[in-house]
């Protein structure tokens, strides 16, 4: 014996009640007859969502400011922290008269996320030094194209009537 | 052909059959597998007269991977191992990396660790327990304690977000601390799950029709295990009492009581009889933890490897830098070989690092024990009828995604 803290768990023999295996069986009768009276443990899921908790990692959003301005610089902080190689951008320099769509001088005038290469893991959204991309509780539905699963700025930027609150799942640290 | 029949008729097992062998693929997608893996096997009517395993259908070369990617980003990866408890394998390479860039731990992110570590060693003895009846078709009990499974996945989703690939800690500790309701649900699991636990050891435990079906079937003994290198679970039911927790602490596992259970002689009752008790003894550790919490940061304070507040980052150059440097994965690691080994859910998981100083690893290796356990799968199950080679192969829990890394 390596350790002194070993205990036998498995006994074979069987005695003469167990031999006779009928109140094993009216044993687990009993138990599966319980659970009848029990709360239901499915729920009718299309109909019925479970309630996530609020830092699950779904999909993602890129966050306006208060202002309503894109947050995103166009870094690629996030793109290098990419384990899958899923976000791609392309940037751009803010001109004149621009400054209440975009937060800084330089903004993404292209940025695509493959949601098919994505593995949900949220380095990104740690990564985001300007707390522009987040990760939410919402899923990403099922497509019949692949090319659909590719989400540009349409459909990830928040729009301005649809404000998403994030506050929960910034990392508390971050405050 | 000569040198087949010749080892036929010299089979015991196989002697009173005519001498016909016919060839039958179990896999590589077989419902009763689990996973994506091939047996070829020679059978003589209903018994298994030789096998072979062929392994590699998931094989995504992480290890490959993992010499391209800096350091954090390998734990995604590691989740994708032992999918039944990521936690484990995430944390344990975070341990790895912490061991060779040598940081001091916190106890407190230590004691979180053992809490979210001991978790998924009961949701992965649950779902291998439970299926091993669900494999002699007792289904009941396999919905029963899936409901507790999910309670624990609803634990790590409240810490790190995500139910199954978990990517839970950081380097350091964690990525953020329990919150109210991780602990609510924590605490509620405690009290409800050894209930449920009792209905599930009642259906089956003690029950003759089970016993008679797994008693004696894929035995393997010690020394034969030993042989091949087996760890864990598996070697523990053929009555070595090795334990990584015991015998080699990490995460300070010294501070807690527990008791090693060992079977007989390695059969898949013994098996099944040692990780009905692990999960006992992980659900006193997770108790003991509780109850000495200490007080304390749930990260350690490495400001080269652990992220800095993001209010840092906007005011104060310094935070800025390293957050830049930790996400591109240029922080310094100095050079070095290590490896460092956790008591995964199915046996030692070891991680064999070598770092050249650069961004990213020059060699990893992981040790799955899956890939070790299906070696012996072949003469575990020699001369067995094929519903014990099925129910063999899930009590060894073997998970294709270890089993190919
Ligand atoms: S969640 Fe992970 S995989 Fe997905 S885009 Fe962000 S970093 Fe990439
Ligand atoms: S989302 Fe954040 S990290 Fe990514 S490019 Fe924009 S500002 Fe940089």
């Amino acid at each position: 014996m390596l350790s002194n803290r070993s205990i036998k768990v498995s006994n074979k023999k069987m005695t003469f009640w167990e031999r006779i295996y009928l109140p094993a069986i009216i044993g687990g009768m009993f138990v599966t007859f319980k659970h009848i009276f029990k709360k239901k443990a499915t729920i009718k899921y299309p109909e019925q969502k479970r309630p996530v908790s609020d830092v699950y990692r779904g999909k993602h959003i890129l966050k306006r400011d208060e202002n309503g301005a894109e947050r995103c610089t166009a870094c690629g902080l996030c793109a290098v922290a990419c384990p899958a190689e899923a976000i791609s951008m392309i940037a751009s320099e803010r001109k004149m008269g621009e400054e209440n769509l975009y937060r800084e001088e330089k903004y993404a005038s292209v940025y695509e996320i493959n949601m098919l290469r994505c593995i949900f893991c949220g380095l990104c959204e740690e990564a985001c030094p300007k707390e522009a991309i987040f990760l939410t509780t919402e899923l990403v539905p099922p497509f019949l194209e692949r090319q659909d699963f590719i989400y540009g700025k349409d459909r990830l930027v928040e729009q301005v009537d649809k404000r998403v609150d994030v506050s929960k799942r910034k990392l508390k640290h971050t405050v | 052909m000569d040198n087949l029949q010749k080892n036929i008729t010299e089979n015991k097992a196989v002697d009173n059959f005519d001498n016909k062998l016919s060839t039958l693929n179990l896999g590589p997608t077989h419902p009763a597998t689990h996973g994506i893996f091939q047996n070829v096997l020679k059978m003589d009517g209903e018994r298994i007269h030789s096998s072979e395993q062929t392994l590699g259908y998931i094989h995504r070369a992480f290890e490959k991977i993992a010499e391209r990617r800096p350091y954090n980003q390998i734990r995604p990866l590691t989740d994708r191992l032992n999918y039944c408890s990521s936690p484990i394998n995430n944390i344990g390479w975070d341990m790895t990396v912490e061991k060779l860039i040598g940081i001091e731990i916190p106890k407190r992110v230590d004691y979180l660790r053992v809490i979210i570590m001991e978790l998924a060693r009961i949701a992965d003895h649950l779902i291998c327990n439970s299926v091993i009846a669900v494999d002699t078709g007792a289904l009941t009990g396999f919905t029963y304690v899936f409901q507790e499974r999910e309670r624990i996945y609803e634990i790590f989703e409240e810490i790190c977000g995500a139910r199954l690939t978990t990517n839970i800690g950081r380097i350091g500790g964690f990525e953020r601390d329990f919150n109210e309701t991780a602990n609510k649900k924590l605490k509620l699991f405690l009290k409800e799950f050894p209930k449920r636990f009792k209905d599930f050891e009642t259906l089956l435990c003690r029950n003759r029709i089970f016993m008679d079906r797994i008693i004696n079937v894929g035995p393997i003994s010690a020394e034969r295990a030993l042989n091949y290198g087996f760890t864990g679970p598996n070697l523990r039911a053929a009555g070595i009492d090795y334990d990584v927790r015991a015998m080699n602490p990490y995460s300070s596992y010294q501070d807690f009581e527990f008791k090693i259970p060992v079977g007989e002689n390695g059969d898949t009752f013994d098996r099944f009889m040692v990780r009905q008790e692990e999960i006992k003894q992980s659900l006193s550790i997770i108790n003991q933890a509780m109850d000495m919490m200490p007080e304390g940061p749930y990260h350690a304070d490495v400001p080269e490897f652990y992220l800095p507040p993001k209010t840092d980052v906007y005011t104060k150059m310094e935070a800025l830098i390293y957050h830049f440097k930790i996400i591109m994965g240029e922080t310094k690691v100095p050079e070095g070989e290590v490896y460092f080994s956790v008591e995964g859910a199915n046996g030692e998981l070891g991680y064999y690092l070598i770092s050249d100083g650069g961004r990213s690893p020059y060699r990893l290796h992981f040790r799955r024990p899956c890939f070790i356990y299906y070696q012996a799968f072949s003469e575990m199950i020699k001369g067995a009828l094929l519903s014990d080679a099925i129910v063999t192969m899930s009590s060894m829990n073997v998970i294709a995604g270890e089993l190919d890394a």
